[in-house]
């Protein structure tokens, strides 16, 4: 149901025709606070779009947060003052990178975890089996051979 | 008529498929030769009665038959010829068929040409092809059917998605699908392997065409993909790590390990399990990518249809081949003899270097899109995992591989000396040095990130050379000699050159446009102008055009630089009546490798429109690598000890030329 409603709402929004996300009137004076607000916008997720951030989306809501932010930042916020009112109204959603809580480790940790193990078991396994001359003789020459003659017809080199 | 036609050729080759995926598993185990050798030839009827059912289909699109369900919904009389044609595939139906063409012409050609492959095998892996062919046709005639007509034909059609009416849809989606399904033959053959409990150094000689085949559509499909996105969405992005993105990345990395497993397994006859199990797994993420889209699992653009009884059905598919194909591996894979040993410093050594890093790359990307899903459906909490997350778990991963990357060609097999290949890479490591120290004083010491980047972009291009140097023995050996042992060299050594020099250029592309890319939003009235990175942009006036089927309404922009004038953009919008909907086409300007990009917004109350100016350096360069890693793959393909498809005189023994 959620879906079939978003769904209307992405087509009534494209029918409304879209436009590049940030508008003019939105951008402040300050170059240094706008660069800020820019930054921040690529972490802000907007929240009836699919994986867009605010700063890509031409959605009525992107534009809301946008201001928003822009707002905050003028009022003298820090940029994790920002974004912890903004995942105090909204939720870890808003968050396009998610924080690392309980329910995310799996998230965070899978991929280094996978990394360590890998390299581990690599060097343990080169530990343990040193190269001997005849276990690497993988094909005798007679395979070789025929593998040769059977994949494109010739006789490997002397 | 015709596409009653086309659904009983479907039909047909559901039966065909049927007997396939059956009679020559029989043959296997009864010593039956006939049973054995059915399967090439229903390989090859499949392919064309599939064919004969996509044929069908584009000419009831071409045709403009709206008594079809789904030429109503997805096409209209007023479309060019072209976009008629691609809106075949522009929904859910039409891509399921032409998924399983690709995938019978996969099917069919491992058919034709594998004359060499011993018969039990072929058997074998064209069975197994066909179970999954079969999976499929059942999918598409009980979930999908392209054919159904509706009772009453409407006299219009209610048109493409217009996002979707542009060349890219002619290029992207067969291209892309091209890779995906390619796998599937690299699974085939695994599962095969597994069944017959006998795997060799000649498994991998065989397996290896067709997963580089796969892997050189799939990198163009992505590259093609990246960049109708960039020109198309309107923002100037390259890469959104989007679900649908990831579902085509994660097969290519694991392709890519693959591709490099297999070099492993067909020299030194080591790494035989990994291999087979990364076949299985590309593979599984084809599938696995076919599923996020297809299921509306994601709701995005490539998502034409939200139906749970697809979804389920292919849920049901997925379980199916990847389950089984995994509990297979699990149940024979120990029975595999292990090949050669080798010391970690060594070709095999970096190889496997090479794999960790990128499987682990592939499983960051798979966690990062599965997880929101996974931790929604389990506890209803509701997380975003997006481009910055991606941004600082990949990078960090595949950074380390790229520095690696040049050692590994140089390496020796079975022992390599790692100080003799730093040596060897004195000249690129000196020439990539120079590199970051001139692009950090010609950028004023600004930022540290590019002229790394350069450096590392540097590095490998020369290390890729410095192995056909090497090989050719250039500064050792007189010119003409080398340049003779330059012909001589085998061409998969110039394809994997080539490839590691395309993703230099990538990387090049990359670093240049998230660096010194720069941007201007700005509101402007008729004859004002917006000037950005040495470009001036005068606002010329509005101009109104008619197209086959929308209105466009384009603003002229003259575009000078140093106050000649060289190029006219025309940026514009366009609105698609059968559908009531407004596109926004920006408009490019090439110069060099880098381009100017403006795209245009709303009309404001004062006649003044909003624009965005982007100048993006080195843009062109990521899709261009892309181009180059795919022609090193075809130069690879083209060598002769891989095409394996020509039958050739067993008994001929006259001596060639060595390599």
């Amino acid at each position: 149901m959620w879906r079939q409603a978003l769904m209307t709402l992405f087509v009534l929004l494209l029918a409304s025709g879209p436009s590049p996300a940030v508008q003019p009137d939105e951008i402040l004076k300050d170059s240094v606070l706008e660069s800020r607000a820019r930054n921040l916008s690529r972490e802000l997720r907007c929240m009836v779009c699919q994986n867009q951030s605010i700063d890509d989306s031409e959605a009525p809501l992107a534009r809301d947060l946008r201001l928003l932010v822009r707002e905050r930042l003028t009022q003298g916020d820090t940029d994790q003052q920002v974004l912890d009112f903004l995942v105090s109204r909204y939720g870890n959603f808003v968050l396009l990178k998610p924080p690392l809580e309980w329910h995310t480790i799996l998230l965070w940790g899978l991929p280094p975890a996978a990394l360590i193990a890998g390299l581990v078991g690599l060097i343990l396994k080169g530990r343990r089996k040193e190269p001997t001359a005849s276990a690497t003789e993988a094909l005798s020459q007679d395979e070789e051979r025929r593998l040769s003659t059977l994949v494109d017809g010739r006789l490997p080199k002397p | 008529m015709i596409p009653e036609l086309g659904h009983y050729a479907l039909v047909l080759a559901l039966a065909l498929g049927m007997i396939q995926a059956i009679a020559p598993v029989v043959g296997a185990r009864t010593n039956d030769s006939t049973l054995i050798q059915l399967a090439a030839s229903t390989s090859i009827m499949q392919f064309v009665f599939v064919g004969l059912a996509f044929l069908a289909l584009v000419g009831c699109y071409v045709t403009s038959d709206f008594s079809v369900a789904t030429v109503y919904e997805n096409s209209h009389s007023m479309m060019p010829l072209i976009y008629k044609i691609t809106s075949v595939w522009g929904n859910h139906e039409g891509s399921m068929l032409l998924w399983v063409l690709i995938l019978s012409l996969f099917g069919a050609l491992v058919g034709s040409f594998g004359t060499n492959l011993p018969s039990v095998l072929k058997a074998h892996v064209l069975a197994v092809q066909s179970w999954i062919a079969c999976a499929f046709y059942l999918f598409i005639l009980f979930t999908s059917n392209p054919f159904v007509r509706l009772s009453q034909a409407p006299f219009e059609g209610r048109d493409l998605n217009p996002i979707l009416q542009d060349i890219g849809l002619a290029i992207h989606p067969p291209l892309l699908y091209l890779g995906y399904v390619g796998f599937s033959i690299a699974f085939s053959f695994a599962i095969a392997a597994l069944i017959e409990g006998r795997i060799d150094a000649a498994w991998a000689r065989w397996v290896r065409p067709w997963t580089l085949a796969a892997w050189m559509f799939l990198t163009i499909g992505i590259a093609m993909g990246s960049y109708w996105a960039y020109y198309e969405l309107g923002w100037g992005g390259f890469w959104f790590w989007d679900p649908v993105e990831n579902a085509s990345l994660m097969p290519w990395l694991a392709g890519t390990a693959l591709l490099h497993s297999a070099v492993v397994m067909e020299k030194r006859s080591a790494l035989k399990i990994w291999t087979i199990l990364l076949a299985i797994l590309a593979f599984s993420l084809s599938l696995i990518g076919t599923f996020l889209v297809r299921s509306g699992v994601l709701t995005s653009v490539h998502t034409f249809a939200n139906d749970p009884a697809r979804g389920v059905f292919i849920l049901a598919i997925l379980m199916l081949f990847i389950g089984g194909g995994l509990i297979l591996f699990a149940w024979r894979a120990p029975a595999l003899k292990q090949g050669g040993l080798f010391a970690p410093i060594s070709r095999e050594g970096a190889l496997v270097l090479n794999n960790l890093f990128l499987t682990t790359a592939c499983l960051t990307v798979f966690v990062g899109t599965l997880y929101p899903l996974a931790l929604e459906a389990l506890t209803g909490e509701k997380i975003s995992v997006g481009a910055p997350f991606f941004n600082l778990t990949f990078a960090p991963l595949f950074i380390p591989l790229l520095v690696v990357m040049p050692f590994g060609p140089l390496m020796a097999w079975k022992r390599g000396d790692i100080l003799g290949v730093a040596q060897r890479l004195f000249a690129a490591f000196g020439i990539g040095i120079v590199v970051v120290a001139l692009t950090f004083v010609a950028e004023g010491g600004r930022s540290i990130l590019a002229p790394l980047g350069l450096g590392l972009a540097s590095f490998i291009m020369i290390g890729a050379l410095t192995d056909i140097a090497e090989r050719m023995g250039l500064f050792r050996l007189p010119l003409l000699a080398a340049w003779q042992r330059a012909i001589g060299l085998p061409r998969s050594v110039w394809g994997t050159a080539l490839a590691h020099f395309g993703i230099a250029v990538t990387l090049l592309g990359i670093v240049g446009v998230s660096t010194w890319a720069s941007e201007l939003i700005a509101a402007i009235k008729p004859k004002q102008s917006v000037s950005l990175s040495g470009y001036e942009l005068a606002f010329e006036g509005l101009v109104q055009r008619t197209g086959a089927n929308y209105r466009e309404a384009a603003a002229r922009f003259t575009v000078r630089e140093g106050g000649v004038p060289i190029a006219t953009m025309e940026p514009s919008k366009r609105s698609f009546t059968a559908r009531a909907t407004i596109t926004t086409e920006a408009a490019l300007l090439t110069r060099g490798f880098s381009q100017l990009y403006l795209s245009l917004g709303d009309v404001n109350g004062d006649g003044s429109i909003s624009v965005r100016l982007y100048h993006k350096p080195l843009v062109l360069l990521i899709w261009l690598g892309a181009v180059v890693m795919a022609f090193g793959a075809a130069l690879s393909l083209s060598d002769r000890r891989l095409r394996i498809g020509i039958p050739k005189p067993a008994t001929k023994t006259t001596m060639q030329p060595a390599e």
